[in-house]
């Protein structure tokens, strides 16, 4: 290894030409009681190999996790993936005698994921709907437009959010944002919206959706704005110093030079963020409702892919049961990491040279 | 005309640009007060039921008012040392990898690139796989699966922390060492490693405080438990897990525990980041130049 480092560096021509290259190779001679002490200590190469190998077995153990997980997630499925198939995800189950649809049902074992799948996407997607506009407007103020002096108490303002546990947000959102939604969010939005249909007056608790969103978007703020920070000051200075020199203001120098520059790892950035929604468990299971139906309006009830293992998990009743529940953790694990590799092959797009930073 | 025009033009384009300065204050103002809020309603809540025996007493039955959350304080540093055991040794071996010998290489991409996307994957899949492993087979509910799910999740972290400290350390440290025949081995532990461990232990107290709050792979592997226990091959309490079983019990004295141990909880880790971004600011690799 030592070997390769050295000749990385590129030989400088000698100087004195052979004649100095001679009187090195003497001065090697001399210090012949030197090489002996070192030699005298033994070699090190089985030692440097070793510990090689050592940290190379560390590095593929992050690989092993990952098969780990993946394969105990499939093997943990397999009962309910021979029974229901593909149908799990999309298949609706119509109770013959009520004629009702009975999605998740533990006692007779009719499993579908296809509530959870729906509480997932619907939550997830109103975060983004709040949390994306905020995110970008946070990350402009902060790198376009915030006096030095007020950055960094700000930028880390923002990393703190980050820092709080998904259980305190779900403890806050129990006891201080279902009340407010309950009492003042919900009515209003009824009221306002109830035309649209999707805002139904049938949920007096205040949880729900629309509370699971709010929680999310807070939640996922911290990791778009500071990604979305991140790609705007890869764009380089010349890029707005051009526009500005023609005579733009500063929002048209932000809107042309920068975010239509980083535009690529901005949409990074928030599919990013929807990865972290869509495997939020603890602050979404704590408001979100847990019902195992499908309903249109986004005040009512539901669960998500995350929030019913929790639920559920730890007192699964049957073999099936804990099976049908792997596998929605098995879509789950398959999903983010899809939406997680997407994301960062393109915010490595846009800051690709810039020095990385870990979120 | 055209002047006018211009000059109507050019009014438009100042609006515009006071609606959108105006805008990104408004949302930066909109993101940094449920922080404050969310603060102020913790410590509120927290600092009321707050007391000594928070710290030295165990739950009472459910229904009594009093006792403590001592089990789960403890339970939290058993489950969170054994998740360091496993998750830092791993994370600096990865990352002096990544940044000492397999610089450039293909291999060394993908294994960032895999931990990275492992950052990602969420929490409750972590708990769901390690429950298939350890918990079902072998044994019931125990600290040591707990601890085993976070220490997985610890090593994305500290690896890629690691890496970035060990490259920021000059190549000139390594080649004096080589330089006097030190092994290689020896070199990296010694000189690179050392010069760079303030930004290393940064990264793992950085990943320490992300997984000391993680609730929903506790569920199903360290389960909680209303006793004293230490046993690693028990099931233990942590302080997450009883904020959320206790935010979710009927009883008005369990809430106001709920309270205190976010509080606590929450104190634990905004120290740890503040700390990491104190010397993080100050330069971190001081002794390399």
């Amino acid at each position: 290894m030592s070997e390769t480092r050295i000749s990385q560096v590129k030989p400088q021509p000698e100087p004195g030409g052979p004649e100095r290259k001679r009187s090195a190779g003497a001065a090697a001679l001399e210090t012949s009681a030197v090489r002996k002490y070192l030699l005298s200590r033994g070699n090190s190469a089985i030692a440097d190999r070793g510990f090689k190998w050592l940290m190379i077995l560390c590095a593929l153990s992050i690989f092993g996790i990952v098969v780990l997980i993946a394969t105990e997630l499939v093997k943990g499925s397999h009962l309910s993936w021979a029974k229901f198939g593909f149908d799990f995800f999309y298949k609706v189950f119509i109770d013959p005698g009520s004629k009702q649809p009975n999605y998740w049902d533990p006692v007779n074992e009719h499993f579908s994921a296809l509530p959870f799948i729906y509480g997932t996407l619907v939550s997830s997607i109103l975060a983004l709907l709040m949390a994306v506009p905020l995110a970008i407007g946070v990350a402009v103020f902060l790198t376009e437009m915030c006096p030095e002096w007020l950055r960094g108490p700000l930028a880390f303002l923002t990393e703190l959010l980050a820092a709080i546990p998904s259980v305190i947000y779900g403890l806050w959102a129990m006891f201080a944002l279902v009340p407010l939604m309950r009492e003042y969010v919900n009515p209003l939005a009824v009221k306002l919206l109830g035309w649209t249909t999707l805002f139904d007056d049938t949920n007096p608790t205040g949880l729900g959706f629309l509370t699971a969103g709010v929680i999310l978007a807070i939640m996922i703020l911290p990791i778009i704005s500071s990604l979305t920070r991140e790609v705007m000051s890869a764009v380089p200075h010349s890029q707005r110093e051009a526009v500005m020199a023609l005579g733009a203001t500063r929002w048209e120098t932000i809107q042309m030079a920068v975010l239509r520059n980083a535009r690529i790892g901005i949409v990074g950035a928030v599919i990013l963020g929807l990865g972290r929604a869509l495997g939020e468990t603890m602050a979404v299971t704590m408001v979100i409702g847990n019902s195992l139906d499908i309903q249109r309006s986004l005040l009512a009830n539901g669960n998500s892919m995350a929030s019913v293992i929790a639920n559920q998990y730890a007192e699964a009743s049957s073999d099936m049961h804990l099976s049908a529940l792997t596998e929605i953790g098995l879509a789950l694990f398959v999903v983010t990491i899809i939406v997680n590799a997407l994301a960062r092959i393109l915010v490595w797009a846009v800051t690709r040279g810039a020095p990385a930073r870990v979120n | 005309m055209k002047a006018g025009e211009n000059k109507l033009r050019s009014k438009v384009r100042a609006l515009a640009d006071g609606v959108a300065t105006g805008l990104a204050i408004l949302s930066t103002a909109l993101v940094v007060a449920p922080l404050l809020i969310i603060f102020g309603y913790l410590v509120y809540k927290g600092a009321s039921s707050l007391n000594l025996d928070f710290f030295t007493q165990i739950p009472k039955p459910e229904g009594e008012t009093g006792g403590g959350m001592a089990n789960a304080i403890v339970g939290s540093g058993v489950v969170l040392g054994l998740a360091s055991l496993i998750g830092i040794p791993i994370g600096i071996g990865s990352g002096i990898y990544l940044a000492e010998f397999g610089r450039g290489t293909k291999l060394a991409e993908t294994v960032r690139f895999t931990a990275d996307v492992l950052n990602g994957v969420p929490s409750i899949v972590m708990g769901m796989a390690v429950y298939a492993l350890v918990v079902s087979p072998a044994m019931p509910f125990s600290a040591l699966s707990g601890g085993l799910a976070l220490g997985i999740m610890m090593i994305p972290t500290v690896c890629r922390t690691t890496e970035e400290m060990l490259l920021m350390v000059p190549h000139a440290v390594r080649e004096a060492a080589l330089g006097l025949g030190v092994p290689n081995w020896r070199s990296v532990l010694s000189i690179t490693v050392k010069t760079a461990s303030p930004g290393i232990i940064t990264g793992c107290m950085l990943a320490f405080a992300r997984v000391a709050g993680e609730t929903a792979p506790l569920i199903f592997t360290a389960f909680g438990n209303a006793f004293w226990s230490i046993s690693l091959f028990r099931p233990i309490a942590a302080l997450p897990l009883s904020i959320y079983i206790y935010a979710n019990s009927p009883y008005e004295d369990q809430h106001r525990q709920a309270w205190a141990g976010a509080l606590v909880l929450i104190i634990l880790i905004v120290a740890a980041v503040s700390l990491v971004r104190w010397v993080t600011s100050r330069g971190v690799l001081k002794g390399a130049s």
